[in-house]
């Protein structure tokens, strides 16, 4: 299958030429398909922000291309600015990027720019305002009025409007309750499922993405060292823990049980691990 | 973009610059700023200029970043000379319609945008081989005798060092909200003044919503550490006077010496 958003030989150089000069992605080839739900992982300065960045063409490439749907964004003027439209990215705390006196003018906002017709906006804006599970009646408040977890799902909710192909999310649910967690995945999730749209979840967290997506990248010090299922991936605990990087804790619970020599299979979400050890209690003769 | 914007940034480094204690920086900014407006011939501009490229030199910036900090004064500096090449009455060269253009004129020009870019090198140059907050001790300690005439030094220089430490931080968010809101299609580049203008407003909504609970958050930590302005309060850093200090002392008497006579020579070159 061919990739719908792909890096060739990406290298980003910050601050170059000065005492700060340093390389923040080196060669990197990166692929994400179409309809696919992909994790990225990295720790803090990894370069994971610059890859995104990149991905929608907010980052000019130092070296490579960065290509969406077969063509480099790079290669016409002006393309760069109508990807921003296909692949849509929410950044880390999005809701200090807020600013128009209503939610639904704030939501509006990615939509006007397209240049779509008042009828067209209007139905964005309230598909996307479900999407992102805020309530109509708060569509006409200030954004400023909102809880924490409202103003995360209205500026979701701007990026959504523009109903892009790809939805890159940096960290969506940082700083949220548990609950709050939940919710955000699942708004993530309906909008995958509707729309079959890719959507690319850069998440500390590696219960989250184990439970959530359906392959992994890792990045580590601007490279890309692995890549592959949840279960390829975790299945290199050592390597990940060299990177700064964990694997679950149920799978690390479930390791040290096998190291006790109870026969355990690898598990990487807690439903999983639910479902093996009721089979085994049942299976057992009490 | 915006990382191109370099005031009050600091280059970490090791050279003799950044080791000098910063009010021995700052008394030289001011001598070596008294001496440029003293010039009077391309003689006193000529050892200036070699003054200020040796102290680059010495720092180990780079002249890139020095450069690269002129950028934003660019205009004024066009400006600048253009008025002093066009508004200056002498002996003309070229005469085009009302235009006129002398030959102190195109002198009047090239000293005034010499001399705006030299003052903004040399005073570039100390907040880059100077950390803020080193600065505004400086400051604090040459303006401390102020205090018996109640002047609030420390209140005064406690702004300056939280405004001076918030700008890279500004700048940091101002360029994340500019991608953030880059990534819902606004557009910063193209358009007429007023467009421009305009789309500033998804920019400086957010900015200064961010700058006010920023201080609230700073105001906070500052209690919780029990700040209570400068009364009795010691330093981590004491200030002290080395053998090099006195040393570019001399050498920074010594030019306005040099440039002090050559002014009162009367020669034109």
């Amino acid at each position: 299958m061919e990739p719908i958003i792909e890096t060739k030989k990406l290298t980003h150089t910050y601050s170059a030429g000065t005492p700060f000069e340093h390389n923040a992605l080196t060669e990197v080839d990166f692929c994400a398909y179409p309809g696919e739900y992909l994790g990225v992982i990295g720790h803090t300065g990894s370069g994971k922000s610059t890859l995104i960045q990149h991905l929608n063409g907010l980052l000019k490439p130092t070296a490579g291309e960065v290509c969406f749907q077969g063509e480099d964004i790079w290669a016409v003027k002006g393309r760069a600015r109508q990807v921003r439209f296909q692949v849509g990215l929410v950044f880390q705390y999005p809701e200090y990027q807020l600013f128009e006196e209503t939610v639904y003018k704030d939501i509006a906002f990615g939509p006007t720019n397209m240049k779509l017709d008042k009828k067209e906006i209007d139905r964005r804006v309230r598909t996307s305002a479900e999407f992102a599970g805020l309530s109509d009646d708060l569509l006409q408040v200030s954004p400023f009025e909102l809880s924490g977890g409202q103003k995360r799902r209205a500026a979701i909710a701007g990026v959504i409007a523009m109903e892009p192909s790809v939805l890159i999310l940096d960290e969506p649910t940082a700083g949220l309750d548990p609950v709050g967690r939940e919710e955000i995945l699942d708004n993530i999730r309906q909008y995958h499922n509707a729309k079959n749209a890719t959507v690319i979840l850069v998440s500390h967290s590696m219960e989250e993405v184990a439970r959530t997506v359906d392959r992994i990248t890792v990045v580590n010090d601007g490279i890309l060292p692995m890549t592959g299922t949840p279960a390829e991936v975790f299945a290199h605990d050592r390597e990940l823990r060299e990177m700064g990087l964990d694997v679950p804790q149920v799978t690390q619970v479930f390791r040290a049980l096998r190291e006790r020599g109870i026969d355990l299979p690898s598990v990487y979400t807690v439903e999983d691990a639910v479902r093996v050890l009721r089979q085994r209690l049942e299976a057992a003769p009490c | 973009m915006l990382k191109d914007i370099t005031l009050g940034q600091y280059f970490p480094g090791n050279s003799i610059l950044h080791r000098l204690d910063p009010r021995t920086k700052l008394i030289g900014v001011i001598v070596y700023i008294v001496a440029l407006f003293l010039c009077k011939q391309l003689l006193s501009y000529c050892l200036v200029a070699l003054f200020l490229a040796w102290m680059i030199h010495v720092s180990g910036v780079g002249v890139k970043a020095i450069v690269r900090g002129l950028r934003p004064v660019l205009i004024i500096m066009i400006f600048t000379g253009i008025l002093n090449l066009l508004y200056t009455g002498g002996t003309p060269i070229v005469q085009w319609g009302f235009l006129t253009i002398t030959v102190e004129g195109v002198w009047k020009a090239i000293y005034m945008v010499a001399r705006i870019m030299m003052l903004i090198m040399g005073t570039f140059l100390l907040t880059y081989t100077t950390s803020p907050i080193l600065l505004t001790d400086a400051i604090e300690s040459l303006f401390g005798p102020l205090k018996k005439i109640h002047v609030p030094i420390h209140e005064l220089a406690m702004i300056m060092s939280i405004a001076l430490r918030f700008i890279p931080t500004l700048i940091e968010e101002t360029d994340k909200l500019m991608s953030a809101q880059k990534a819902r299609g606004a557009d910063f580049e193209s358009g007429n003044l007023i467009e421009k203008a305009k789309s500033l407003v998804p920019l400086l909504v957010p900015l200064f919503v961010s700058a006010f609970r920023r201080a609230e958050e700073l105001a906070v930590a500052m209690e919780s550490r029990c700040y209570h302005g400068g009364e009795g309060r010691t330093r981590l850093r004491q200030l002290k006077y080395n053998r090099q200090d006195f040393v570019a002392l001399l050498v920074l008497a010594l030019l306005i010496a040099v440039i002090v006579v050559l002014r009162s020579l009367h020669f034109v070159v």
